[in-house]
């Protein structure tokens, strides 16, 4: 399945960083997220997209991981040559990464 | 307990205007906070205030001002605002002349200073985070360095009686912050609760990001009523609960999910997001639906602040011409694609001087790039999208001119030609000693 089905998300931006969240919309779903939604995999789900690093931060009581993405938004916000120069449409993207779910409840 | 309603009229500069009309006369609000000021907007208003020097704050003040003034007025709600931006005096004046002509001369304005700290960062010659060097390489392509100042002098001009405060680049969150530190009396040094303020600071920050803007998604996620999207309201106690909520009967929702999203909205380690005022903790944040509309969040922390404030530095950066063109029908990618390479070929042969050139197709691969779009169906129309990074905006206009030529030199069937040439202000941050900002409040139009 997508992660779309499990999962919602919002992408933030501070400079040349972009921030995106991935939400479990229920709880049990949240040790599914940690294994399978690494920050190697949405690195790699980026490629050509995320030139620097990517960092993954975990908030279990929320049920949430946080990815923050260096050297992604085309030199910065406020001098990028892209169309969505603040990367606001990436969070649809990560939903796209597949999931596989023959382990949980 | 005391308990405090905070109204959040504004998320960015052009936001809706009657959100917060509905905020100021249905929300039983004490406060309505309009966070209004992006992070160039500071120096594009500071190349307004030096061609014109009573200019230089946000254009939508007067509008924004009027609109809810009155209803402020009458039921005691205090305003605070960084729409200052570049001359928050200059703004102050404005806000005292548009109460008077509304007949609410005793209205006490105060205008926040001190966040304009050029001067101090070219004596410091302070390194630029982003980029390599120091701030006095910038030459004279620097147009501006605005330190982002916390709650306290706003707070202090709340106490010293004000009914609209009006700032310049402060953080986002310290315009909410401040009305829980004068309503409630913290100490500046409470660091959990200073860290809890903040976490309603910037859920509240984006206005409608947290009722239901920037979420729906139709069968996944579904929000009523998006047109009259109500802005969110704070309940804060003294004890820093807190509540999200919104004006009944307006649209969008306030969920468990709508808050989770802003609350990691533009946050990057969640144990450490800096403030001027303190270091928030957002780690054990929890979030939990009491009833419809309504979310309580609970769990921020914080600790010392830093020795330093963020500045936010404007300078002349390049300039980015850019042209598009639309193909529609059987064969529309190819022809796209084809129209493309000429317009690649052409800025060579033609010696456009460029330092980036960025070649998209909108509908294929301009969001995203070419590898996520791999497997995308064909669409049946596709707009093509030249943009190049020049020195002056001679060449920059070469670009959109070259995408132009399509009409009559390119593939078949082109339509629909835009074209723009414009100079690009960009931000870089440095950090200064915070002992070298020196925040004061100026209350004009008595």
């Amino acid at each position: 399945m997508k992660l779309r089905e499990i999962a919602h998300s919002r992408t933030g931006d501070k400079g040349n960083t972009s921030n995106i969240s991935v939400i479990a919309y229920h709880e049990k779903h949240y040790p599914l997220l940690r294994e399978q939604v690494t920050s190697a995999r949405v690195r790699a789900h980026f490629a050509g997209v995320v030139e620097g690093e990517v960092v993954r931060y975990e908030l279990p009581n929320i049920a949430a991981l946080n990815f923050v993405m260096t050297q992604t938004l085309g030199g910065g916000v406020t001098r990028s040559l892209a169309l969505d120069a603040h990367g606001k449409s990436l969070s649809s993207a990560l939903l796209d990464l597949e999931i596989e779910d023959d382990l949980s409840a | 307990m005391r308990t405090i309603r905070i109204g959040s009229g504004a998320g960015y500069s052009g936001d809706r205007i009657e959100p917060a009309v509905e905020l100021a006369e249905k929300g039983d609000i004490h406060y309505l906070v309009f966070e209004c000021l992006g992070e160039r907007t500071v120096a594009l208003a500071q190349q307004a205030r030096m061609k014109n020097p009573d200019s230089g704050y946000d254009p939508l003040l007067e509008e924004r001002i009027r609109a809810v003034l009155p209803t402020c007025a009458s039921k005691g709600i205090k305003i605070v605002t960084n729409m200052g931006a570049a001359n928050p005096v200059a703004a102050a004046r404005k806000t005292a002349e548009i109460a008077r002509s509304l007949g609410l001369a005793s209205l006490k304005i105060a205008a926040i200073i001190g966040d304009d700290v050029l001067d101090a960062c070219k004596d410091g010659d302070l390194k630029i985070m982003e980029l390599d060097g120091t701030i006095k390489q910038l030459g004279n392509r620097l147009l501006s360095a605005n330190a982002y100042l916390g709650a306290e002098p706003i707070a202090e001009a709340l106490s010293g009686g004000a009914d609209v405060v009006i700032t310049g680049r402060a953080s986002d969150p310290a315009l909410f912050l401040a009305t829980m530190i004068h309503a409630f009396g913290w100490a500046m040094d409470d660091w959990n609760l200073l860290g809890q303020g903040t976490v309603a600071g910037h859920l509240l920050e984006c206005a409608g990001q947290i009722t239901g803007g920037y979420f729906a998604d139709p069968g996944y996620k579904d929000i009523p009523d998006l047109a009259r999207l109500g802005f969110p309201i704070g309940e804060v106690g003294e004890d820093g609960s807190l509540v999200i909520t919104k004006v009944a009967g307006s649209g969008g929702a306030v969920t468990a999910q709508t808050c989770k999203e802003q609350l990691l909205y533009e946050v990057h380690d969640p144990t450490k997001y800096i403030q001027p005022d303190v270091v928030a903790d957002f780690s054990q944040v929890k979030v939990e639906e009491i009833a419809p509309n309504r979310v309580r969040v609970s769990g921020g922390r914080g600790t010392a602040h830093t020795g330093t404030l963020k500045v936010s530095v404007g300078y002349v950066d390049s300039c980015i011409g850019e042209g598009q063109i639309s193909y529609a029908g059987p064969g529309a990618v190819a022809r796209g694609r084809l129209a493309l390479d000429i317009v690649r070929e052409r800025l060579k042969l033609t010696g456009v001087a460029a330092s980036e050139l960025r070649f998209d197709l909108i509908g294929v691969d301009s969001l995203h790039g070419t590898n996520l779009a791999a497997h995308a169906n064909e669409p049946y129309e596709v707009r093509i999208r030249v943009t190049g990074r020049t020195e002056n905006l001679r060449e920059a206009v070469r670009i959109g001119n070259e995408v132009e030529t399509l009409y009559t030199n390119g593939p078949a069937a082109g339509g629909g030609v835009f074209k723009s040439a414009r100079d690009v202000v960009a931000v870089a941050s440095v950090l200064l000693p915070r002992e070298l900002a020196g925040p004061r409040v100026h209350f004009v139009g008595m």
